[in-house]
């Protein structure tokens, strides 16, 4: 790195640099101290039926919804975390009660739960996942597919304690 | 030269029934149907009828369909405006039914989806517009100001229904959505230059 004078593209590097930095610090989450909650993104909770049942898979299956679970703060890894998911898929609506399960985080704070194909619906392929089980405060996340022909859609949560 | 005219009729008139008809059956043969309700698709085939009328709007005002006598395509003017209305509220009324909170989020400006505020503003333009024509013989100032104040919805209605369509991922196909919005965009703009609207003053077929 040029440390004679700033150029343009020393600029965009150290950028990179410290994006990058951020990054890694989402992904090893031993290293992220001082990480802030997820926050409710619009729309997160529409049409959400509260107490999904805990499934093995949501109807057929042929996607999957992956994503991890950890605590605000310290990044710890939550096992056991119950997370709701629901979307319009190939089988039904986002209204339909059989569009709706849950599972719950592993070990390592990781769930992964297969369900109907998300199809693109209100303008958008876009999945629905919730954290609503009382221990933590209360999260609704909606994420938009970077492209309707994806077969898999992750989701990460960051749980302040309530 | 009477066979020229004739000819040339036939041209536009099949000219603006493909216009119409390769959008709506492009986006009937979506693969998006299989997965959606009856209501749900009415819904989204009343955007579409929506956005070729407003195709048709400045055609027939600007006298670019041939055949038409003045009385005649202002008559159909205010028809297809009428029908215009009705398409916006079948279209919202039929995802109200699909999805409440998605369609609140929508008329609140609190969706997470940037094209909702487009459509929401269009809508309420549409309404305006319904409204500017309901009252325009009693307009009590000149007619000057209420052609500027109609054309003014107008373009707002359709800049507003053009990205609206644009940005969602429809049941329309991408590139006949991209013609007709494009049409609709030139066939506005052709009306409004052609008609000085902006230094207008009170002309016979406005």
């Amino acid at each position: 790195m040029p440390t004679s004078f700033f150029t343009r593209r020393a600029f965009v590097a150290a950028g990179c640099a410290i994006a990058g930095g951020a990054a890694s610090g989402l992904i090893v989450p031993a290293r992220a101290a001082g990480l802030d909650p997820t926050r409710t993104m619009r729309g997160g909770a529409n049409n959400y039926l509260p107490d999904a049942p805990i499934v093995d898979r949501i109807g057929g299956g042929g996607f999957w919804m992956t994503g991890t679970v950890r605590r605000a703060g310290d990044g710890a890894p939550l096992p056991g975390q119950r997370i709701q998911i629901w979307a319009h898929t190939t089988e039904g609506h986002e209204r339909d009660p059989h569009s709706h399960g849950a599972t719950l985080t592993d070990e390592n704070g990781v769930f992964r739960l297969e369900m109907p194909q998300i199809v693109p619906a209100f303008g958008q392929p876009h999945g629905h996942l919730a954290y609503d089980s009382g221990d933590f405060e209360t999260v609704f996340l909606r994420p938009v597919m970077p492209s309707a022909n994806d077969t898999s859609l992750e989701a990460h949560f960051v749980l302040q304690p309530a | 030269m009477t066979g020229i005219p004739h000819i040339r009729t036939l041209l536009i008139w099949g000219a603006l029934l493909l216009a119409a008809a390769i959008p709506l059956i492009a986006a009937g043969q979506s693969p998006l149907l299989a997965w959606r309700s009856p209501v749900y698709i009415a819904a989204g085939f009343a955007g579409v009828m929506g956005l070729v009328l407003i195709l048709l709007q400045p055609l027939l005002i600007g006298g670019y369909l041939p055949g038409l006598s003045q009385t005649r395509r202002r008559r159909l003017h205010r028809i297809v405006g009428t029908l215009l209305l009705v398409m916006v509220i079948v279209h919202v009324a039929g995802l109200w039914i699909t999805s409440p909170p998605d369609v609140v989020d929508a008329l609140t400006f609190t969706s997470p989806t940037p094209f909702s505020a487009w459509g929401v503003i269009a809508m309420w333009m549409v309404f305006l517009a319904a409204l500017l024509g309901l009252i325009r013989r009693r307009w009590p100032w000149r007619l000057r100001s209420w052609r500027l104040a109609h054309t003014g919805t107008v373009l707002m209605i359709v800049t507003g229904t053009v990205v609206h369509a644009l940005l969602i991922q429809g049941t329309m196909e991408t590139l006949s959505k991209i013609m007709l919005c494009l049409l609709a965009l030139i066939a506005l703009a052709k009306v409004i230059f052609d008609r000085r609207v902006w230094r207008s003053g009170l002309r016979p077929g406005g």
